[in-house]
């Protein structure tokens, strides 16, 4: 055999085994995910990693409210048909107090993903007893939208400063025009918790309500509840765009979009898209500032993260968590700046993103974002002490079907269909019960 | 003695069935109109979403460029024709005794099938769910198979028994006295009569397991998941999807739609099966 002939031999060989070893070592995942923009760039860019890696990725793609139900099926019953799932900062650590997330404190000493450069609330919010269970892709807040174009024809100053509610509803009743087909405010009012409750959740905190007090007893009866959800129903109806009680986010954003909404109090992660001159016809005419505030400004924006996590039930951890590390670095956010532009970069988790030039020049309003996000505590949400955490929600496992429940009954106010007594008195005999039924209360 | 039909009566009644289809139809026609527009477009008033707007097939380009639409199909197709077919092989015999050999109880026993279809599905997900889970059928098409066989047994058993009942007892008699068996009794005799009740049960039970969305959701992740899932992954409460959504939703009922065209005359024949005696 000639040298020539040995070494091309040898080279084939260790090539194939090389390709062996890595068919060997690669793995199929499956992620559940939502359908939203950041999700959907994320599926684009995807196949790069399964290049680089071998692995191939199963999307199982689904409507928020039906992939809750169905991962929260999964990881509670330990079923393992999905080795990452996309939740929220409310199921991050009520699973993984349980044990149904596997812990992700290992990021912490990779110094190449940089762990510290995610916002400490961010973090903290995907936390449970001192360990990290998701690693966050986007993190949000509420502040007002508002039009400059109105703003400045109905002679109005546009608020430096946090306004109060009051001051809003004057703001909402001046630029109220429903004859030309403006209305003063868009506000949510389909029912959920994670739909009018978001919005009325950080009302009722601005007007000194609480969802329970120290003992766990629910309040949905007590005067700063009234006083809120009064203000709203009749910042709704005096201002509002008719049959409010169907709109969700996704309407409202729809209606902003195109120029049917005067002001709009909602996520953060909507800015981009309101202010992308391809998909809003508003784009050069929006500006933001604060959430209003009332008696307190406690609690007055929400914070929402999303996430990936890997559950404890997933057989393929060391894969997961090679994509999770992928999905969420510096280098990911880098891709998808260079893929779609620094303005639709996934928004408030990475401080060196947010400082970013490039993302300052395409997204301006970067900045309100993350002092927005920054000045959100979810362990102090109240103008009274609570013994829960989180902001427009409570992080207990009963809240989704307490939420759900005000919720419905808010939006029958909102419709005419009861009164605001009437909702909150069916409200907080449906808290008791379930509040006692879990036990926190006798 | 018929009844004389006016001239006006004539037009009243073609004029509300007329109207009574075309709201029947409208949401699939939105749908359909949706389909062939942007994202943008689709959210526009009723009018201008009709015509002051383009048509286009971005939104089908898009969606078979980000789902597996062929795959999904399979599943639907697998799914909804393997439960009905394994249904059909259950459902037969059982209709047969309760037809022609009626025991005590038999009117019970068909009862309590029924009853079977009252409870709420999602009561029993979680036994369900870790049963499957710990025989290993989750996201299979064998699971699902049996899971949409068993929901529709007692709607298929209903029909054929009902369809049997029609079919007089003495022709049955007159093969058993020409010595056919049971097995060519079944076969030969009973099952060629009720050819059309049949055809009708099969395809009300194909169309029923195509359009499950309970089970055919929570039972599947990535291989198994069927056109239900196909769609579902367009609907979002954040972005707006209607157009893709829409796409999604017309490329998901074409094909029973079209099944339904085709087989409508045979459907509605097999449905009103022994109405008239």
């Amino acid at each position: 055999m000639s040298i020539k002939k040995a070494l091309l031999t040898t080279a084939v060989g260790f090539g194939l085994s090389a390709g062996i070893a890595a068919n060997a070592m690669a793995e199929e995942i499956t992620i559940a995910t939502v359908n939203n923009a950041d999700m959907i760039t994320m599926q684009e860019l995807a196949p790069a990693w399964e290049e680089a890696t071998g692995n191939t990725i199963n999307w199982v793609v689904l409507e928020e409210n039906v992939l809750r139900q169905r991962t929260t099926t999964d990881i509670a019953t330990g079923g393992g048909s999905f080795d990452i799932m996309f939740i929220g900062a409310y199921e991050t650590p009520i699973w993984g107090a349980k044990g149904w997330l596997t812990p992700l404190n290992d990021f912490a000493e990779d110094a190449d993903y940089d762990l510290e450069d995610v916002f400490p609330l961010v973090r903290n919010g995907l936390s449970a007893d001192g360990n990290l269970y998701a690693l966050p892709l986007y993190s949000e807040t509420s502040f007002t939208f508002y039009r400059t174009d109105l703003f400045e024809a109905a002679g109005i100053e546009a608020p430096t400063s946090q306004p109060t509610y009051e001051e809003f509803a004057e703001m909402a009743a001046k630029l109220h025009d429903p004859e030309n087909g403006i209305y003063g405010t868009c506000q949510r009012g389909k029912a959920g918790w994670g739909e009018n409750m978001a919005f009325v959740g950080t009302v009722a905190n601005a007007f000194g309500a609480d969802w329970f007090d120290m003992d766990w007893n629910p309040q949905l009866d007590s005067p700063e509840w009234n006083a809120a959800v009064t203000y709203y129903v009749d910042l709704m109806t005096n201002s509002g765009p008719p049959g409010a009680s169907a709109n969700g986010h996704n309407e409202n954003r729809a209606l902003f979009k195109d120029g049917k909404c005067a002001t709009w109090v909602d996520a953060t992660s909507a800015a981009g898209d309101v202010r992308n001159p391809e998909t809003s016809s508003v784009a050069d005419t929006t500006d933001f500032f604060q959430a209003p505030q009332q008696v307190t400004d406690k609690g007055t924006g929400w914070f929402w993260s999303w996430a990936l996590a890997i559950p404890a039930s997933s057989q393929k951890t060391d894969t997961a968590k090679e994509f999770l590390k992928w999905a969420t670095s510096k280098e990911y956010f880098e891709a998808v700046g260079e893929a779609k532009g620094w303005v639709a970069v996934p928004s408030g988790t990475r401080k060196s993103v947010e400082e970013d030039a490039r993302r300052l020049e395409a997204a301006p309003f970067a900045e309100t974002i993350v002092e927005a996000i920054l000045s959100v505590n979810p362990a102090d949400p109240t103008r009274d002490p609570v013994p829960y955490t989180g902001v427009q929600f409570v992080a207990i496992p009963e809240f989704q079907g307490i939420g759900n429940y005000v919720g419905q009954q808010v939006a029958a106010a909102l419709a005419g269909q009861s009164t605001v007594e009437e909702a909150l008195a069916n409200s907080q005999k449906f808290a008791v019960r379930e509040m006692t039924k879990a036990g926190y209360i006798k | 003695m018929a009844r004389a039909v006016t001239n006006k009566t004539k037009v009243w009644n073609t004029v509300t069935s007329g109207t009574l289809g075309f709201l029947m139809f409208f949401p699939i026609l939105w749908i359909l109109v949706l389909s062939f527009k942007t994202e943008e477009d689709a959210i526009r008033a009723p009018l201008e979403v009709l015509f002051a707007s383009d048509w286009t097939m971005d939104s089908f380009a898009a969606v078979q460029a980000r789902s597996d639409y062929f795959k999904h199909f399979m599943n639907s197709v697998i799914i909804s024709v393997g439960s009905t077919l394994v249904g059909l092989l259950i459902a037969i015999p059982a209709a047969w005794a309760m037809a022609f050999v009626p025991a005590k109880r038999t009117k019970d026993v068909l009862m309590w099938m029924l009853s079977t279809k009252m409870l709420p599905p999602v009561g029993v997900l979680i036994p369900i769910y870790l049963i499957f889970r710990d025989l290993g059928i989750l996201d299979s098409r064998i699971g699902l198979t049996f899971v949409l066989m068993m929901i529709n047994l007692p709607i298929i058993i209903w029909m054929l028994y009902t369809y049997f009942k029609e079919i007089p007892g003495e022709i049955l008699e007159a093969a058993r006295m020409d010595g056919a068996s049971l097995r060519e009794e079944v076969i030969y005799v009973l099952t060629p009569m009720a050819i059309p009740g049949m055809a009708s049960t099969v395809l009300l039970c194909i169309i029923l397991a195509w359009n499950e969305a309970f089970w055919t959701l929570n039972l599947t992740a990535a291989n198994a998941a069927p056109l239900t899932a196909f769609i579902a992954s367009y609907s979002s409460p954040e972005g707006l999807f209607y157009a893709k959504l829409s796409a999604a939703s017309i490329m998901a009922i074409a094909p029973i739609l079209i099944m339904g065209w085709f087989s409508q005359k045979q459907l509605v024949r097999g449905l009103t099966f022994g109405a008239v005696k």
